[in-house]
C-alpha cells in the first residue's frame, strides 16, 4: 500500500455541451501523484482544474479515462472516496449564518467524527480563528474563512486533500503563511493536491503538472520544468517599452517576447552571443534608459514556451 | 440516523436565525388570512344602475324604488334616451341600464303583460350576471306583488305562479367566509409547503455548500430528510395558527375534528413538499424554482374549487382537477368544518393524497443527484 501512488489519473476526457457548442474541458490527461507530496496543477483560468478536481472528488463523471484516489476508482468506489478525501473547492462554500464552531462541528458530524478525535491535525491552522468561533462565518475576513475551509476538509482526516485555488483573492502574507500550513499538513503524511493560477507558487509544490486548454503540458518538479527550458532568456527594459516590444517582435533570430513585470523577457532561437542582436535593436530605436540582463528562466517563461509548442 | 440528527439540528438553527423566513412563514400568513377572505366576497353590493323611463307613471316609479330598496342597487343615472344611457354604461358610470317602454303601466293593467329591458356591462362578468339576476329576482318579485293586489278582482284568472323555498344544509346562513376561509388556509399551506424547502435547497446549490455535502459520506435519504422534516413541522405550526384565526377571529369552528384536520394536513404537506422538492431537484438558481413553483400553484389555486366551483367547470377542466392535489385538500377541509366528515368519509381523497406524497417524492429522490 505503501508504494502505490495516492492519485492516477488516467486518460481522462471531459466535454460540456452549451447549446450547441462543444466545449472541451478536459483533454485526454494522465498523471500520477505520490504519497505524502504536494502536487501543484499550474494552468490559467479555464484550464480545466476545478473539472478535474470535481471528477477526482467523484462530484462529476467523466466522459472517458479512469482515475483512482488512494486506491479507489472514483466512478465505482465513489463511497471509499468520499470518506477519505477533502475537498475545498474554490468558491467559499460553508454555512455563512452558521458560526465558526457550528460549521466544524456539522462537517466532522456528517463525516461521523467529532473535533476533538482530530484536533491536533487542525490545531495549528484553527487556533488562529478559535478565538472568532462564535462569529458567523459570513462575517470572517478573506483570510480566516479560507482557514476555516481548511480546517473543515481537514476534520475527518482525509489522506487526499484537494485544494480548488486556495490562494486566489488571498492578500500575500496570507498566502505565504497558507503555503507553510500546507508544508506541516504534508509532514503529517496528507497528499495534497493544489490548483493555482499564481506561477509563483509553483515552487512550492513538490512535483506540478502544467495545464492547458484540458492538456497537459508537463509534469515534473519546478527544477526540472525550469530546466527543460533550453533556450537563452534576456531581460530588456527601456524607457519606450510599447515599441520595443514592436523592433524586438519584428527581428528573424528572436522566437519571442513578452512583457514580464517591469521588463521584456526575450527568447532567442539559438544559443550563442545574443546580446549585440539587442544593442542594435536598441540603438537603431534610439531607446533611453536601457537595460540588458541575461536571466535565468523561471516557471512562466516555461509556461509561455510550452504554451508555443 | 445520528446524522440526520444533526442535519436537523443545523437546518434549526438556520431556519430560527433567519428573521426574514419567520416573517414570512407567520406574519404573511396571518395577515393574508385576516384580509383575504373579507376582501373575497361573493355578494355584488352597489351595482350601479342606469334607468331609462319612457312611461313616468307610478308603477314604474314603484319598480324603480323597489329596486333601489333592494340595496343591491344604486342609481346613478336617470336618461331619457337609451342612447344617453348607454353614454354612461361607455364611461363607467354604470353596470346596468333598465329601460321601461312607454305604455308599460298601460300594458301591464289592460293586457296583464310590459315589456322590460335590461343591458348589462358585461366587462365584469361575474358583476353582470349576478346583477341581471338581481333584478330579475326582484322584478318576478315585483310581479307578483301586482298580481297579489289584482287577486280580488274575481275575472281575472292569475296566472298561476311556483314559488321556491329553500333551506342551506350545512352553512345555513350562506356565511361565505365558512367555506372561503379554510379554503384560503389551504392556499396559503400549499405556497409554503412547495416553495420553503425548495427555495432552501437550491440556495445550498447557488452558494456551493451542497457541493461540501455531496462530498460527504452523507446518504441522500437523509438529506432530503434534513430538509423535508423541519419545513413539514413549520407548516403544521402555520396551520394551527390559521385554523386559531378562523375560530377567533370568524367562529368557525369545525363540525368534525382537529384531528382529522391535522391527520390529512400531515399526508397533504408531504406532497406538497415533494413537489418542492422535486423543482429544485432541476432548479439551478432560487429565481427558477421560485417563478416555476409560483406558476404551478397557481393553477394549482385556480382550478382548486376554491373560487370557482369545480362542477361549473368544463369537462376537460374538471378531469384536470383530479391530478390537482389542492382541490382534494380544499374539498376535505370543506367536509370536516362544515359537515363533521370523519376520516372514513375522507378515504378517497386520502389515498389520492398518498398516491401524490409517494409519487413527487419518489421522483425527487431518483432524480436528486450527488453528483453530475
Amino acid at each position: 500500500m505503501k508504494n502505490m501512488a495516492a492519485v492516477v489519473v488516467d486518460n481522462i476526457v471531459k466535454t460540456y455541451r452549451i447549446k450547441k457548442t462543444v466545449v472541451q474541458a478536459l483533454n485526454g490527461i494522465s498523471f500520477s501523484v505520490d504519497r505524502g507530496e504536494i502536487f501543484g496543477i499550474i494552468g490559467p483560468d479555464g484550464a480545466g482544474k476545478t473539472s478535474l478536481f470535481r471528477i477526482l472528488t467523484s462530484l462529476l463523471l467523466a466522459d472517458s479515462g479512469a482515475a483512482s484516489v488512494d486506491g479507489f476508482d472514483v466512478v465505482k468506489d465513489y463511497k471509499q472516496i468520499r470518506n477519505r478525501v477533502g475537498y475545498m473547492p474554490g468558491k467559499f462554500s460553508l454555512y455563512q449564518d452558521l458560526s465558526v464552531q457550528e460549521n466544524l462541528q456539522f462537517f466532522a458530524t456528517i463525516f461521523g467524527t467529532t473535533i476533538q478525535e482530530n484536533y491536533n491535525l487542525i490545531k495549528d491552522i484553527y487556533q488562529q480563528i478559535e478565538p472568532f468561533k462564535d462569529r458567523k462565518a459570513g462575517q470572517l475576513s478573506g483570510g480566516m474563512k479560507q482557514k476555516l475551509a481548511l480546517s473543515c476538509a481537514l476534520i475527518h482526516k482525509p489522506s487526499v486533500l484537494f485544494l480548488d485555488e486556495p490562494t486566489t483573492g488571498v492578500d500575500a502574507v496570507s498566502r505565504k503563511e497558507f503555503w507553510e500550513m500546507l508544508h506541516r499538513l504534508k509532514e503529517q503524511g496528507i497528499t495534497i493536491l493544489v490548483s493555482t493560477a499564481y506561477m509563483d507558487e509553483a515552487s512550492l509544490c513538490d512535483r506540478v503538472a502544467l495545464i492547458q486548454k484540458g492538456s497537459i503540458l508537463s509534469v515534473n518538479t519546478p527544477e526540472g520544468v525550469t530546466e527543460e527550458f533550453k533556450k537563452p532568456l534576456w531581460a530588456i527594459r527601456a524607457n519606450e517599452m510599447f515599441h520595443l516590444m514592436n523592433d524586438i517582435k519584428d527581428d528573424p533570430s528572436i522566437e519571442s517576447c513578452y512583457p514580464f513585470g517591469q521588463y521584456h523577457h526575450v527568447v532567442f532561437k539559438k544559443d550563442g552571443n545574443n546580446k549585440p542582436i539587442l544593442e542594435k535593436i536598441v540603438q537603431k530605436g534610439n531607446y533611453t534608459n536601457v537595460e540588458i540582463d541575461s536571466i535565468k528562466p523561471n516557471i512562466e517563461d516555461c509556461f509561455m514556451a510550452l504554451m508555443k509548442e | 440516523m445520528r446524522v440526520l440528527k444533526f442535519l436537523l439540528q443545523k437546518e434549526f438553527r438556520q431556519i430560527l436565525r433567519d428573521p426574514s423566513i419567520f416573517r414570512i412563514l407567520f406574519i404573511a400568513p396571518m395577515i393574508q388570512l385576516l384580509i383575504l377572505p373579507l376582501a373575497a366576497d361573493y355578494q355584488i353590493k352597489n351595482i350601479n344602475l342606469a334607468v331609462v323611463d319612457h312611461d313616468h307613471t307610478q308603477y314604474s316609479q314603484k319598480l324603480i324604488h323597489k329596486i333601489i330598496a333592494s340595496g343591491y342597487f344604486k342609481l346613478k343615472d336617470y336618461s331619457a334616451t337609451f342612447p344617453q344611457a348607454l353614454h354612461s354604461i361607455e364611461s363607467d358610470k354604470a353596470d346596468l341600464i333598465l329601460e321601461i317602454s312607454a305604455q308599460f303601466e298601460r300594458k301591464l293593467v289592460k293586457e296583464s303583460k310590459a315589456d322590460l329591458f335590461i343591458a348589462a356591462n358585461a366587462i365584469n362578468g361575474i358583476k353582470a350576471g349576478l346583477g341581471s339576476a338581481y333584478i330579475q329576482q326582484i322584478i318576478q318579485s315585483y310581479n307578483a306583488g301586482v298580481r297579489t293586489q289584482w287577486i280580488q278582482f274575481p275575472r281575472f284568472d292569475p296566472q298561476p305562479t311556483i314559488e321556491v323555498t329553500y333551506s342551506d344544509w350545512f352553512n345555513p346562513n350562506m356565511n361565505y367566509q365558512y367555506f372561503m376561509v379554510p379554503g384560503i388556509l389551504v392556499m396559503l399551506l400549499t405556497i409554503i409547503g412547495s416553495n420553503f424547502a425548495a427555495l432552501n435547497i437550491v440556495k445550498e446549490k447557488e452558494l456551493g455548500t451542497i457541493e461540501q455535502i455531496n462530498v460527504s459520506p452523507i446518504k441522500k435519504v437523509y438529506f432530503i430528510l434534513g430538509k423535508l422534516i423541519p419545513f413539514w413541522l413549520l407548516a403544521l405550526v402555520v396551520l394551527t395558527i390559521g385554523l386559531t384565526i378562523a375560530r377567533v377571529a370568524y367562529g368557525i369552528v369545525p363540525v368534525g375534528h382537529y384531528i382529522t384536520i391535522y391527520i390529512f394536513a400531515a399526508v397533504y404537506l408531504l406532497a406538497v413538499l415533494g413537489l418542492g422538492l422535486l423543482l429544485s431537484t432541476y432548479a439551478q438558481t432560487q429565481q427558477q424554482s421560485f417563478l416555476v413553483a409560483f406558476f404551478i400553484t397557481m393553477i394549482f389555486n385556480l382550478m382548486s374549487g376554491l373560487f370557482t366551483p369545480i362542477e361549473s367547470m368544463p369537462e376537460w377542466a374538471q378531469i384536470i382537477t383530479k391530478f390537482n392535489p389542492v382541490s382534494y385538500f380544499i374539498e376535505v377541509m370543506r367536509m370536516v368544518i362544515l359537515k363533521g366528515s370523519g376520516l372514513a368519509d375522507i378515504k378517497s381523497q386520502m389515498l389520492a393524497i398518498l398516491g401524490f406524497a409517494v409519487f413527487f417524492n419518489g421522483w425527487a429522490v431518483l432524480n436528486y443527484r450527488k453528483r453530475s
